[in-house]
């Protein structure tokens, strides 16, 4: 299809059918059922198989005319693109739709107390019984798991295998008795991570995610949507200003509950957006000392700009060839916000000890500089980024392993 | 404003890379490195009549083949991959760029064909290289066009057959032209660090110059620019070949019973460096696509040349630091780039200062704004 033929299509669409008066579901639903919502999906799962640049052009429209689109926070499109890719026939049509409706919402459920970095060592059991998958073990820093009404779970499902072979993937309903959710309190005051108690909590046989065993290959696909969500930045596709009508009402009210465990989100990014203004605001711009620093930072955010804008403009062109953009995107993002913070410290000077609505930027500032050391953690260290670039990328030989074997023989931490 | 590569410009890439892959081998930057002029006559008329590579950029209506900053870029990318050593970028993108910029229509119909071509070999002689602002303060010019004055560095300035120069009138900026022949004229060869690359010291008393046109201050901020673009893509090129070398080296080579590149802090290091080449390649295209779509006084320049020069000194670094005490000999190949990496990195002024200049555009846009 042509860039006209889709906005005519779009358009006649939306005069058909979108009313402000319909309820946020009803609308969705109806985008959902013509294809609109997810425009990058196959036809066969609520999308139109469009490319990135097709898909551009519906976006755009939206824009324009601030048509509400599809929720899609955080957690809820890790969980989407993860099932498109490996989901049954079945598990696509149960889950799809009411995560771009927004009736559902989703948590990732990977990280343990005593694995992070080492998802692959993970050790939640997954038992199965007759009729169901019993669940027991700890998950921890579980961003937006209080609001979510399904997981996405890495677990234990054979302990004789080695690692990597004995983990299954799972949908889990959040709203069961065997699961627990306790809000944890992070360093910048905000409490949108928790821990997750998993006691005989109860998975259907259907929610296993590609086969029993094969949970590694389906979290890494995870792992890399997620990569790439950090190097573009948290984009919001719906309207900026609300307007009347019902369904912007209702789509405030999601947004209200949906985005606050993100409030700080741009702030752990380092606030680049900021600093130009706050220099010449505070006079810190006359400082040569300054300006060398703050040209390091706008070269960074300005190159990790245009490669991103390069490699998408690859994509759409259909162009072959691998290009490193996830992790180094990542790890981009980690630089970007300390250099971010360290210029942000240096124009505030003896101000930055200060913090809350009285202190530089409504508070911004204070809640920036503790908030960025979340962004080299999250989503996979810098260190592990750095590992998956050195030896995916450049090709770098491996480190010898000491975790081979079955897993019930790996040295771990006791719990 | 284009965002990546054409299709025929990545096969043009092709081309060129086949041509200084064959021409510009290690022996051959070897060999040419210890002689006096630097370069092949050869492969030079060969990249001159067979390719026509020094009249890429260069207007059609005065020889050259019209194509922009890109595809000089593009050239310039992998005469940085291969090390080349030749007058390319004080005859083609330096006096070319000059020329074209600063030229009266007189002087480019009768002069510009020839460097286009390749048949003259020009440098152009600046009395300052690290800031446009300070050009002019060592070389004057009188009324009738007798110039005086020292410029301490001219790139293959002992080779030349023609020396664009630009010199402080009575009012404003000119372009001169001289012959190495000329009344008047001293050349000294100067040591360089960079072997590759051949410099010279000028000395002009009372030589008499003929006048090729005027040289405003924006137009000479825009000419740095355009070469400043032309240099940072050949840095990428030496980075990103530093890079790949570097790595192979560290597979093959074992300590304490592995290869030296499992070591995590050497991945490490790998990683970070493979960051920063592919940060200083975005910002470098970019910059290049800014200024063929016409873009003037834009950040992309300084930023492309500050980021690209950190990148290929943190890479030379690397690449000597990686391979141990055979890194730091005359016999292995890696001192070479080093060199040009140190050469190239103040050149047209030192990352802090492209970093300034940087700053500067943005206050004043947001001035205007
Ligand atoms: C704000 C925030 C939100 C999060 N949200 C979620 C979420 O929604 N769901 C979820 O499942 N998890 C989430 N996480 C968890 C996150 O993925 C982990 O914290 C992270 O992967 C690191 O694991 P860890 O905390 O166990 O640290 P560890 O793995 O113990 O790492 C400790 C240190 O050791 C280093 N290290 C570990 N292994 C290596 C290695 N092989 N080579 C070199 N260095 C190494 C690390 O880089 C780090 O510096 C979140 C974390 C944060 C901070």
């Amino acid at each position: 299809m042509s860039r006209d033929e889709i906005k005519a299509e779009l358009e006649q669409f939306l005069e058909a059918e979108f009313s402000p008066d319909l309820s946020l579901i009803e609308w969705r639903q109806r985008l959902v059922s013509a294809g609109w919502a997810a425009p990058l999906w196959p036809e066969a799962y609520f999308g139109r198989g469009f490319s990135q640049a097709q898909a551009a052009v519906v976006t755009q429209v939206f824009a324009e005319r601030r048509i509400v689109g599809a929720a899609q926070v955080g957690p809820r499109r890790l969980a989407a693109e993860t099932i498109l890719a490996h989901g049954t026939h079945e598990q696509k049509l149960r889950y799809l739709p009411k995560i771009l409706t927004g009736e559902h919402a989703w948590c990732q459920l990977f990280s343990e107390p005593g694995s992070g970095s080492d998802l692959a060592g993970a050790s939640t059991r997954a038992d199965r019984e007759a009729d169901h998958w019993r669940i027991n073990g700890q998950k921890v820093w579980n961003t937006s798991a209080h609001h979510a009404d399904f997981g996405i779970l890495v677990a234990r499902s054979n302990w004789d295998l080695p690692k990597h072979q004995g983990l299954s993937y799972f949908l889990i309903d959040m709203r069961q008795p065997g699961v627990e959710v306790r809000p944890l309190k992070q360093m910048n005051g905000h409490a949108s991570f928790n821990e997750v108690f998993l006691t005989d909590a109860q998975v259907a046989l259907d929610d296993l995610v590609g086969g029993e065993g094969e949970g590694w290959a389906v979290a890494t696909t995870t792992l890399s949507i997620e990569r790439q969500g950090f190097a573009r930045g948290r984009g919001q596709s719906t309207p900026a200003e609300p307007s009347a009508g019902r369904v912007y009402r209702e789509l405030a009210q999601e947004l209200e509950i949906d985005n606050e465990p993100y409030t700080w989100y741009p702030q752990r990014e380092g606030r680049p957006d900021l600093v130009l203004q706050r220099a010449r605001e505070t006079g810190a711009i006359e400082s040569d000392a300054v300006r060398q620093e703050m040209a390091k930072l706008f070269c960074l955010s300005e190159a990790a700009r245009i490669s991103a804008n390069q490699v998408s403009a690859h994509q759409k062109s259909g162009a072959q060839g691998v290009l490193p953009a996830g992790s180094i995107g990542k790890l981009g993002a980690s630089v970007i916000a300390r250099q971010a913070a360290h210029v942000h410290t240096m124009i505030s000077g003896a101000s930055a000890m200060l913090s809350g609505p009285r202190s530089a930027a409504d508070g911004m500032i204070a809640e920036t500089l503790v908030s960025v050391p979340a962004i080299s953690i999250a989503g996979g260290t810098d260190e592990i980024q750095r590992n998956i670039i050195a030896e995916r990328v450049l090709g770098m030989p491996k480190e010898q392993r000491m975790d081979t074997g079955p897993f019930r023989d790996i040295p771990r931490n006791s719990q | 404003m284009q965002a990546v590569l054409s299709e025929d410009q990545m096969q043009f890439k092709q081309v060129i890379a086949r041509f200084f892959d064959t021409h510009s081998t290690m022996p051959a930057v070897r060999r040419l490195s210890e002689t006096e002029t630097g370069f092949d006559p050869v492969v030079w008329s060969e990249l001159s009549e067979t390719l026509g590579l020094p009249g890429t950029h260069l207007p059609e209506e005065y020889g050259g083949h019209g194509f922009g900053p890109t595809e000089l870029g593009i050239i310039l990318e992998e005469m940085g991959r291969t090390l080349y050593c030749g007058p390319f970028f004080s005859s083609a993108v330096m006096a070319g760029y000059a020329l074209a910029c600063f030229g009266d229509e007189a002087a480019k119909i009768e002069k510009l064909p020839q460097i286009a071509a390749g048949t003259t070999r020009a440098t152009l002689v600046l009395d300052d290289l690290n800031h446009p602002s300070k050009v002019g303060r060592l070389i004057k010019a009188n009324q009738a066009g007798v110039l005086t004055g020292t410029a301490p560095i001219v790139l293959d300035g002992g080779s030349a057959q023609a020396f664009l120069i630009v010199a402080r009138e009575p009012a404003g900026l000119g372009l001169f032209e001289l012959s190495p022949t000329s009344p008047g004229v001293e050349i000294t060869l100067q040591e360089s660090i960079d072997m590759t690359r051949k410099i010279a010291r000028l000395t002009l008393q009372s030589a008499p110059g003929l006048r090729l046109g005027s040289v405003t201050e924006q137009g000479l901020y825009q000419f740095w620019d355009l070469i400043s673009v032309a240099l940072a893509h050949e840095m990428i090129g030496g980075a990103a070949r530093l890079l790949n070398d570097t790595v192979e080296y560290t597979k093959g080579r074992y300590q304490f019973g592995r290869p030296i590149g499992s070591f995590q802090a050497l991945k490490h290091r790998c990683a970070d460096l493979l960051m920063s080449l592919e940060f200083a390649k975005a910002a470098t295209h970019h910059a290049g696509f800014c200024l063929a779509a016409g873009e003037e006084t834009t950040i992309y320049p300084s930023m492309a040349k500050a980021m690209a020069a950190d990148c290929f000194m943190d890479m030379a670094r690397a690449a000597i630091q990686l391979r141990g005490g055979i890194g730091f000999t005359w016999e292995d190949d890696t001192h070479l780039w080093f060199k040009r990496a140190k050469c190239d990195e103040v050149l047209l002024g030192a990352p802090y200062q492209q970093r300034a200049r940087m700053m500067d555009i943005l206050q004043e846009a947001q001035d205007v704004a």
